[in-house]
């Protein structure tokens, strides 16, 4: 018996990939061996990041935002992306500041939350720029289960009856079961995924403190995984504790060890946001000289050649203070 | 008369965070929300149970946090997991209250939190759209609203996007549509005055307004007709400690309450 659409969005599928054909590409393409995958970050990037990829960014959009890799992308001037924009902030901001997105999945993008709205994403959403498709944080992580899952959609209890709804690709159907109407969504399947976490070993096994947010899903979904971390650790701390290991080794296909690697961003248990430079960021972002802006990504991305120098510019003093704030203790450094 | 020693807003906010009860659930949003349910833990709920969709559960916040995923989400918590166990945890129906915001609201309580226009492609403004929203009024059992700014081009008679469910159009839309029966909307607070929704209707009704304000400027504020209960009430003005605790504790750093 076909199933009846009782109901139906109209939003564009930005992602192609079926888990079908994502299943036959993993046993082509990803090894089970433990292997050493340190590599710089800018080769991991020109590795495993293509334009016209759809893109998935770990963390919450300004917490545990991979934001070094993200400054690669932007570096690297890879284009066409599509974003899961799921509960994207300054993550999504500054790839579409340096001009790599074209659509984007959209849960939560535009807001700084209690920051306030950014001017480079109003502006790319507004004039038509950028296409999207509204979701809702929940059906993005559920698109993603079913990815991880291996199935092609999946029933939810969300945006039934909005126009969050409509502007979706989801159908609404009554479950063959009990009767009830249901919201189908399709499974997601990133071409690949970003992540900073606060450790891994050499080999790709990941741990991360606090909150996963949705990065277990992410990695599981996603045909390439790219990790920066914290803290590169032996296995033997990951074998002393592997319940914490969040992502096992043969999901991911990049490590690299960079400290801060979430700056002007939020490490729990490491480090508070960078307030003030967040705020510069965005003022440059609203000027509606387009110059402050291009300046901005010159300083921090263009003219520099990797992450190390861009701490380099912050200096020691600056991040140590981040990690006062985040143990809210007042600061007591230096001379 | 007195002069006030305390803002609308501020108002808003002290009677937004005694509408959440103490040794209940809530789901809560960024901005307002974040304050009054802080608050509400600082004073008469420090049994709330807060959740936070970033995987934050049950912290115990000493400052108000900028996201909904911050370390302070997760300070002291008794628990950190994922954004999806936190929908799955509303939808098994642990979460008495959703508390959110938006940019319009109307009468049947549904929010607008996307764009305001009437072209999707090219909205005159771009918001963020649901984030948690959608999923939070669709499957917590109560959605308690904030919004500050009362006025006809916020409390609309058609939102210009509904982005999260209130009662959608009417008495048993919500039901139609596949949501669960008994949830929704029953609190909108703002800085002129407190609403319900009458059961019958569904639709928004005045219960009480703040000290100084008059069921006239509540009319004039709203872009639609309202319901009035037979006995509109006042609320109860901030005390000093609930203001201390908003400036000292709260809010220091002024994100919301701009110094």
């Amino acid at each position: 018996m076909e199933m009846k659409i009782l109901k139906e969005g109209s939003g564009e599928i930005f992602c192609k990939n079926t888990p079908a054909e994502v299943r036959k590409w993993t046993r082509e393409n990803k090894s089970r061996a433990l292997k050493d995958k340190r590599m710089r970050l800018k080769d991991a990037v020109k590795k495993f990041i293509k334009d016209g990829d759809y893109l998935a960014i770990g963390g919450f959009g300004h917490i545990r935002v991979p934001m070094a890799t993200i400054y690669e992308i932007v570096r690297q001037k890879i284009k066409d992306l599509s974003v899961a924009g799921h509960t994207a902030v300054q993550d999504i901001d500054v790839l579409m500041a340096g001009g790599c997105v074209k659509n984007v999945d959209i849960a939560y993008v535009v807001g700084f939350e209690l920051r306030g709205l950014s001017g480079v994403q109003r502006r790319l959403f507004e004039n038509g720029q950028v296409k999207k498709t509204d979701y809702t944080n929940g059906a993005m992580s559920y698109r993603l289960r079913a990815g991880a899952q291996g199935i092609p959609f999946i029933p939810v209890k969300v945006m039934l009856g909005t126009d969050t709804m409509m502007h979706s690709p989801g159908k609404v159907v009554k479950c063959p079961f009990t009767g009830e109407k249901v919201l189908l969504l399709p499974s997601l399947n990133p071409d690949v995924c970003i992540i900073h976490a606060h450790r891994a070993d050499m080999y790709g096994n990941v741990q991360i403190d606090g909150h996963i947010v949705k990065d277990d899903l992410q990695a599981r979904a996603s045909k390439r995984v790219i990790v920066t971390c914290e803290e590169l650790v032996d296995t033997e701390v990951i074998r002393a504790d592997p319940g914490k290991t969040v992502i096992p080794f043969y999901m991911v296909d990049a490590v690299t060890e960079h400290p801060w690697g979430s700056h002007p961003g939020n490490m729990p248990y490491k480090y508070y946001f960078d307030h003030e430079f967040t705020e510069d960021y965005l003022a440059a972002g609203r000027n509606k000289d387009p110059k402050v802006l291009k300046n901005w990504l010159d300083e921090w991305i263009y003219n520099i050649n990797d992450f190390y120098e861009y701490l380099e510019k912050l200096g020691a003093r600056r991040l140590y203070t981040l990690r006062d704030v985040e143990f809210l203790r007042p600061p007591v450094r230096g001379s | 008369m007195s002069v006030k020693n305390y803002t609308l807003r501020e108002l808003m906010a002290c009677v937004a965070a005694k509408q959440l009860e103490d040794e209940k659930a809530v789901a809560v949003g960024t901005g307002l929300p974040l304050v009054a349910t802080m608050l509400a833990q600082q004073t008469h709920a420090p049994n709330l149970l807060i959740i936070f969709e970033a995987g934050g559960i049950a912290p115990q916040l000493p400052t108000l946090p900028i996201s909904v995923g911050d370390s302070r989400t997760i300070h002291k918590a008794l628990c950190t997991t994922t954004l999806i166990d936190i929908m799955d945890t509303i939808r098994r129906g642990y979460v008495d209250y959703a508390f959110l915001g938006g940019a319009q609201i109307d009468k049947y309580g549904n929010l607008n939190s996307t764009m305001i226009g009437d072209n999707y492609e090219k909205p005159k403004v771009r918001f963020p759209g649901s984030g948690g929203a959608n999923d939070f009024g669709s499957l917590a059992w109560e959605t308690l609203i904030i919004m500050d700014r009362h006025g006809p081009r916020r409390f609309v008679e058609k939102v210009d996007f509904i982005t999260t469910p209130g009662y959608l159009y009417g008495p048993g839309a919500r039901e139609e549509e596949g949501l669960s029966e008994n949830t929704g909307p029953s609190r909108v607070i703002t800085d002129l005055c407190l609403f319900d929704f009458e059961p019958e209707t569904k639709r928004m009704r005045l219960i009480a307004c703040h000290p100084g304000i008059t069921t006239e400027d509540v009319i004039k504020a709203t872009g639609f007709e309202i319901l009035i209960a037979d006995e509109v009430g006042t609320t109860d003005p901030p005390t000093k400690e609930e203001l201390r605790l908003l400036h000292e504790v709260i809010d220091p750093l002024g994100f919301v309450f701009k110094k």
